[in-house]
């Protein structure tokens, strides 16, 4: 077992490795760079040129990658070109707040989506099962950032009763008032995770159902509460993997709804950057969203193995 | 003196030359483990391996599930590398360079699989199996759809009802019909059949026998056949050889090793057929035990922790396959005085 | 043998007149048309495709001229039967015309994503060994970025347009599709028939090309269509921040996002758009379905 997780573990450097060249190189790939940006171009080249060589613009590429490298790995993420300020208080700070929204449109989604799933699950081939088949087809096909319009229109506009936009509070919601914020952007958030997982936990104790060993169980004169719990213990690996997964594109993801909702969370902190040309914060950011994502992989991956023992390669 | 050498005893007839000689084959296959997955054990699925094949006989390969049998035919086609060891075909080295190339050698050898649902392209109509070797070598297509059509028919099927069928449209005897079909495409002079036949019914395992006669006289070819079937092998073989554990332990005339077995494997495999006699009942189960883990054998004899008359010389020194009495060859001390077996000094059968 | 004179005719002939045996794409293709829903589903694309191939047919309006009096009319508005957008465009015509964008966006990335990630994935799966591992560790890279993730980094950083969506979302869809099918060609390559193809002395690219490729083309298939389904929806999110079309092209994604400001005004028409996001890529989702079951033949 920790042989796995060692294994696992040293694997992500690589693909850590990788991620970074990624950014890097597409960095690069822009047009344009930070002097371009930072001076009008009207300047005379000696002075820009100037600019550059203070910056180490003119060194060799993976010179001025190993330099990005090693300021990453002591937590410099650079200066915004908008603000001046340093990207890591921002990011961090918008990470929060994406947190705020994510973590209960996840626990929000996986809930009612193991509900759901077993249930359509446990009534195979009845209405309910034909229903909740054709609503997890809409939800699969819904684009949610489109749905939290509706909401919007719906909630806000129409009947006037939650707030449309912006997250009205500073760190942790206390009242009423500001929780009302977080209601439409957590719900149009867990559109996407409830769909997925109760399909998934439909699919999986449908085929752990119509396994032989289930027979033996109910053989065994096992009540059918017992029955289930077992059933459940076989569905959680796969189930597992794909919340965690889930989870991962929620933090990446979230962008489209909080432009929606105008949410100052890491995705509206892209937004932003990308609106701003602001390239060290939008790299920062997206290099932080994809270690967080490789993270929870292997987070995942080590869990499942816990679990099920099949899966220690 | 080795049967297996270029002296020994097949080399005087040179009526039948050896149209295949296998010399010291070897392959073991790592198993992977630990932190790094290296491979710290191996399975010694085949184990220095030599024999001779004669041209236009039928050679049967014998032995218990992981005696190697399998892996023997895949390493003679080349579908896996060996480790050590050459094949040399009609006195050509397979592999070198002024030799037999590998593209080569499959226009000159084939092989029959057991599974033969398995060994066909399930999207695939089955002329077009069967035509794909044809094709692949330069034929062009339609000559390769004709050269499928005249199998059809000699396999027994007619064209005008199969060729565009596909393999689940079709039975296992009408399938394995197919696979031969496909196999003789090429128009090798040896075919190995791997078990060929254990997967069909026994009547119609019954008429592909004797569709594999028909067509080896008609081809002037030569078979390897491998089963666990020891009826079925010494009904089709001309000679037979047995394999434990990676190693060739007997070797010889099929009704000589079938009448008068010399290594005690043997026996007690011939032992272990059911007979229809009720005079010849078995009262004792012949062998005991599991095979030992291919991956750790035994040192010596591998036999020796199964073998009635295992001795501290079979645990010591590993017997060779030698030439015993009339054309056979054996592995076993008991057979040869002067190996350090107390039963070495009687050769006589029993 | 004897029977060879009766074959020295000419064997394409005696093809043609045997008797046909029942393909497993043909089987397949006879349940799809027992399937109703698909069968419907499918009409309604192809539907939906000629209206916005041939959208000056069926449009009135010209997508691109508004009227600062005409903005935001309602539904049901005399001559705009969908209203107008905040320019005073006609909504019909936008999404008519809005469609050749969403569509185009939509299916190319999956279609190339398709066709490189299918080569790569059936040569990792076949070769094996460093060349896999080699292909795999790359497609691990790109798997550490949830997949909008990635679209935004290609078009945040390279900018936006039509060429650079379609580029970031085939990237996106090419790890999964790398995934299926290395998985299903390592799978195949250990079937008796491709090691009885080996030994028949065929080159690699032949046994990839006869004997992989049509099995591996089934799982994809069906993967794909429910990639579009995504694809598109993600195009037009792409849009709906600023990073694929841009104005004044019309597309649907890039009208959701325009339209955000009239939603207090009429928020009616600024739901729209996201209808047509919505319908079709739950006709794609239909059409994948249809074709998993229809594909679940037991051989």
């Amino acid at each position: 077992m920790w042989a796995f997780t060692l294994r696992r573990l040293l694997y992500a450097v690589p693909v850590l490795l990788g991620v970074s060249m990624l950014v890097f190189a597409l960095i690069h790939l822009a047009p344009g760079d930070v002097v371009d940006i930072l001076v009008p171009p009207e300047v005379p080249k000696e002075i820009a040129d100037g600019l550059r060589r203070r910056f180490r613009l003119d060194e060799p590429i993976y010179l001025q990658y190993l330099a990005w490298l090693s300021r990453l790995m002591v937590g410099d993420f650079g200066i915004s070109f908008f603000t001046g300020r340093p990207v890591a208080e921002e990011l961090f700070g918008a990470l929060g707040n994406t947190l705020i929204i994510a973590l209960p449109a996840a626990l929000l989604g996986f809930s009612l989506g193991i509900v759901l799933g077993a249930l359509a699950a446990y009534s195979r081939d009845s209405w309910l099962d034909k229903v909740f088949s054709a609503t997890a087809i809409i939800g699969v096909s819904l684009p949610h950032y489109w749905v939290g319009i509706v909401l919007v229109a719906i909630f806000s506009v129409v009947l006037n009763m939650l707030p449309a936009q912006g997250m009205g509070f500073e760190g942790v919601p206390t009242s009423w008032t500001e929780i009302e914020h977080l209601i439409l952007p957590v719900i149009t958030l867990s559109l996407i995770p409830m769909g997925v997982t109760s399909r998934l936990v439909r699919a999986n104790m449908l085929e752990i159902l119509s396994q032989e060993f289930v027979g033996t169980l109910h053989a065994k004169g096992l009540a059918k509460r017992r029955v289930l719990y077992h059933t459940l213990k076989n569905a959680a690996p796969s189930a597992l993997a794909l919340m965690g997964l889930q989870f991962g594109y929620l933090l990446g993801g979230s962008i489209l709804v909080e432009t929606v909702f105008n949410w100052p969370g890491s995705g509206g902190l892209m937004n932003l950057a990308i609106f701003r040309r602001d390239v060290p914060v939008l790299s920062a950011t997206i290099l932080v969203l994809a270690a967080i994502f490789v993270v929870i992989n292997i987070l995942v991956d080590v869990l499942q193995a816990l679990i099920d023992p099949r899966m220690r390669r | 003196m080795n049967e297996g050498g270029p002296g020994g005893v097949e080399a005087r007839d040179a009526v039948s030359a050896p149209i295949l000689a296998v010399e010291n084959l070897t392959k073991h296959f790592p198993v992977k483990g630990g932190l790094f997955r290296r491979s710290n054990a191996v399975v010694q699925a085949v184990d220095d391996v030599s024999f001779l094949v004669r041209k236009g006989e039928t050679l049967g390969i014998v032995g218990e599930s992981g005696c190697g049998k399998s892996t023997t035919a895949r390493l003679l086609m080349h579908l896996i590398a060996s480790d050590r060891g050459h094949i040399r075909f009609a006195g050509r080295l397979v592999g070198a360079a002024h030799g037999l190339s590998r593209r080569n050698l499959h226009r000159q050898m084939q092989m029959v699989f057991q599974d033969s649902y398995a060994s066909l392209n399930p999207r695939l109509p089955v002329a077009m199996s069967i035509a794909f070797g044809p094709f692949v070598h330069g034929l062009a297509k339609s000559q390769a759809q004709q050269r499928a059509m005249q199998l059809l028919q000699a396999v027994g099927l007619d064209p005008l009802l199969f060729a565009n069928r596909y393999p689940h449209e079709l039975s296992g005897g009408q399938r394995q019909r197919i696979n031969i079909a496909r196999a003789l495409a090429l128009e090798p002079r040896i075919v190995i059949l791997d078990e060929a036949v254990s997967a069909l019914d026994k009547s119609v395992e019954a008429q592909v026998l004797n569709l594999l006669a028909d067509l080896k006289a008609e081809f002037d070819l030569t078979y390897i056949f491998i089963s666990h079937d020891l009826n079925v092998v010494r009904y089709i073989s001309d000679r037979v050889m047995v394999m434990y554990l990676g190693k060739v332990v007997e070797i010889g005339p099929v009704n000589q090793i079938y009448r008068n077995p010399q290594h005690p494997y043997t026996q007690a495999l011939l032992t272990a057929m059911p007979s229809m006699d009720p005079r010849r009942r078995t009262l004792r189960a012949p062998l005991s035990g599991d095979p030992p883990n291919p991956i750790s054998p035994p040192s010596g004899c591998r036999f020796r922790t199964r073998c009635p008359f295992a001795e501290k010389v079979c645990e010591a020194v590993p017997p060779q396959l030698l030439a015993g009495a009339q054309a056979a060859a054996v592995a076993c001390h008991m057979r040869f005085p002067g190996s350090g077996h107390s039963r070495a000094a009687n050769t006589v059968s029993h | 043998m004897a029977e060879a004179a009766t074959l020295s005719v000419d064997a394409s002939l005696v093809l043609k007149r045997a008797q046909q045996g029942k393909s497993y794409w043909r089987r397949v293709w006879e349940r799809l048309l027992d399937d109703k829903l698909t069968l419907a589903v499918t009409a309604m694309l192809m539907l939906l495709l000629i209206m916005v191939l041939f959208a000056p047919w069926f449009t009135v309006h010209d997508p691109y001229t508004g009227s600062v009096l005409r903005r935001l009319k309602p539904v049901g508005t005399l001559g705009h039967w969908l209203g107008t957008d905040e320019v005073g465009r006609d909504l019909w015509s936008r999404m008519v015309y809005g469609g050749r964008m969403s569509l185009l966006a939509g299916v190319v990335p999956v279609f190339l994503a398709l066709l490189i990630g299918g080569f790569l994935g059936i040569l990792a799966g076949y070769a094996g060994g460093l060349l896999n591992s080699a292909i795999m560790r790359l497609t691990d890279v790109l798997y550490a970025f949830p997949s909008i993730l990635l679209a935004i980094a290609i078009t945040g950083i390279l900018g936006s347009g039509l060429k650079n969506t379609i580029l970031a979302l085939t990237i996106s869809f090419i790890p999964p599709i790398i995934r299926i099918s290395e998985s299903v060609a390592a799978q195949t390559r250990h079937l008796d028939f491709v090691e009885a193809a080996r030994a028949s002395g065929a080159r690699p690219l032949t046994i990839m090309r006869y004997h992989i490729l049509n099995n591996v083309l089934g799982p994809i298939l069906v993967y794909a269509t429910s990639l579009i389904s995504i694809c598109i929806i993600l195009a037009a999110g792409l849009s709906f921040l600023g990073l694929g079309v841009t104005p004044p092209s019309a597309e649907w994604g890039l009208m959701l996002n325009n339209l955000r400001q009239a939603l207090w005004v009429s928020p009616l028409v600024a739901a729209l758009p996201g209808v047509m996001i919505f319908i079709t890529s739950m006709c794609f989702n239909l059409m994948s379905d249809g074709l998993r079951q229809a594909m679940d033949v037991r051989l």
